[in-house]
């Protein structure tokens, strides 16, 4: 496998949370902006690029691995945690309004099960960078499956976008014009699981539609 | 007293940890697909949420805050878990090989169970005294395993149901759980 392919497959064919449906809760629980959407997003990136890093540097040193072959998913965890203690401690220090918005799902960032996975299917198998390119590329696609479901929780629930900080976008207009209005709802756990459970269905129906494709063309041969 | 009761009721209901905290969920899609796999799952969650939220509680409180060192929260924390869980699967296998039998298999899923940890820091978050702590994550708990048995019983009877293709699986699932969020929502109307 090739170094861009390591890089893109998080994207789209193995997307952590519309494929792999890994680490629901806080995908869930904070899109209900795009600000948060996207430091949650920051936060996994941090995390998840430099646990893989780590931890395959411990892997691919053979003694190392030997060593802590027996214990390596404490010896994971240790990594991982200290990497979340980290942007805990960062984030309160500079970025104090996110820290609150984003709140108890930060020092989660240590049982989401996308981080863990990685150190243990790939990270403990792969070179130092090719983890580090997969790590980039699974936080990439998650916080893009995040900024998706945080899209269109916040445009249909508050008519506006949250960019970052008071840089917002409000699309009271287009909802005057249509006259409509924002429904609450998709701010609250209703609308969370609801959006979610509705992208979740269109993105298997699109790959349904493209295997059956598949499978014609192949029956067609 | 009167307090204690109230904090029981919102931990069961209206702060429900699956539908508004959004704790859990993985078990709660993962493990919901028979009955007796939910309510094995939801008790085995209850059992390790109130052991592991008491000792968490007690070494924050006498230990990390004593030394100054609540910074270690995260790491001491996930630790705890982890090691309190393998103790309690060796001493279950030890004492009830009847129980071991019926909870073994969910205890190993229980480590990366976000509500674990989630309540634990929760207790800290919100200043909870001793018996504030016993009772919010007793009462959080089987407020899990409440909604987890609810929503096993309407899986079994969706698997019979005609769904769209699409929807198979997850994205049913997920609507479901909205649809139980919804009811879960009202009730923050009483108190």
């Amino acid at each position: 496998m090739n170094k861009l392919d390591n890089f893109l497959k998080g994207f789209l064919k193995e997307n952590p949370l519309f494929v792999s449906v890994l680490g629901m809760c806080p995908s869930l629980a904070i899109t209900t902006s795009l600000e948060n959407a996207l430091g949650m997003g920051a936060a996994v990136f941090f995390v998840l690029t430099l646990s893989n890093f780590i931890i395959s540097l411990i892997m691919s040193n053979k003694k190392l691995a030997e060593l802590v072959k027996p214990v390596r998913i404490p010896v994971y965890i240790v990594v991982i945690a200290s990497l979340v203690t980290i942007v805990e401690m960062v984030m309160h220090a500079f970025l104090i309004n996110l820290y609150e918005s984003l709140g108890v799902f930060i020092p989660l960032i240590v049982v989401n099960c996308i981080i863990l996975g990685r150190a243990e299917a790939f990270a403990s198998e792969n070179k130092p960078l090719d983890s580090v390119l997969d790590g980039m590329g699974m936080a990439l696609g998650y916080t893009g499956a995040l900024v998706i479901i945080s899209l269109v929780r916040e445009i249909l629930g508050q008519g506006s976008i949250t960019i970052w900080g008071n840089l917002a976008i409000d699309l009271g207009f287009a909802f005057d014009f249509l006259k409509i209005q924002p429904l609450d709802m998709f701010t609250k756990p209703v609308g969370a699981f609801m959006s979610f459970g509705f992208i979740l269905a269109t993105i298997f129906a699109i790959s349904n539609h493209k295997a059956n494709k598949k499978a014609k063309e192949v029956k067609g041969q | 007293m009167s307090e204690l009761i109230g904090l029981a009721f919102a931990a069961f209901v209206v702060e429900n940890i699956v539908l508004t905290q959004f704790l859990g969920i993985c078990p709660f899609l993962g493990v919901s697909k028979k009955r007796s796999s939910a309510l094995g799952m939801g008790i085995a969650v209850v059992f390790v949420i109130v052991l592991s939220s008491t000792i968490t509680w007690l070494l924050y409180h006498f230990i990390l805050d004593v030394l100054a060192i609540t910074y270690m929260r995260t790491i001491v924390f996930i630790l705890v878990i982890a090691a309190l869980v393998q103790m309690v699967e060796i001493f279950l296998k030890k004492v009830s090989p009847a129980l071991y039998k019926a909870l073994g298999i969910y205890l190993p899923l229980i480590t990366t169970n976000c509500a674990v940890l989630g309540v634990a820091i929760i207790n800290i978050n919100e200043g909870h005294d001793f018996a504030q702590m016993l009772v919010y994550s007793t009462f959080i708990s089987l407020g899990f395993l409440f909604v987890m048995y609810i929503f096993a019983m309407i899986r079994e009877k969706l698997d019979f149901s005609p769904v769209p293709k699409a929807f198979k699986g997850t994205p049913i699932a997920l609507i479901v759980a909205a649809i139980l969020a919804m009811i879960f929502a009202r009730f923050g109307g009483i108190i």
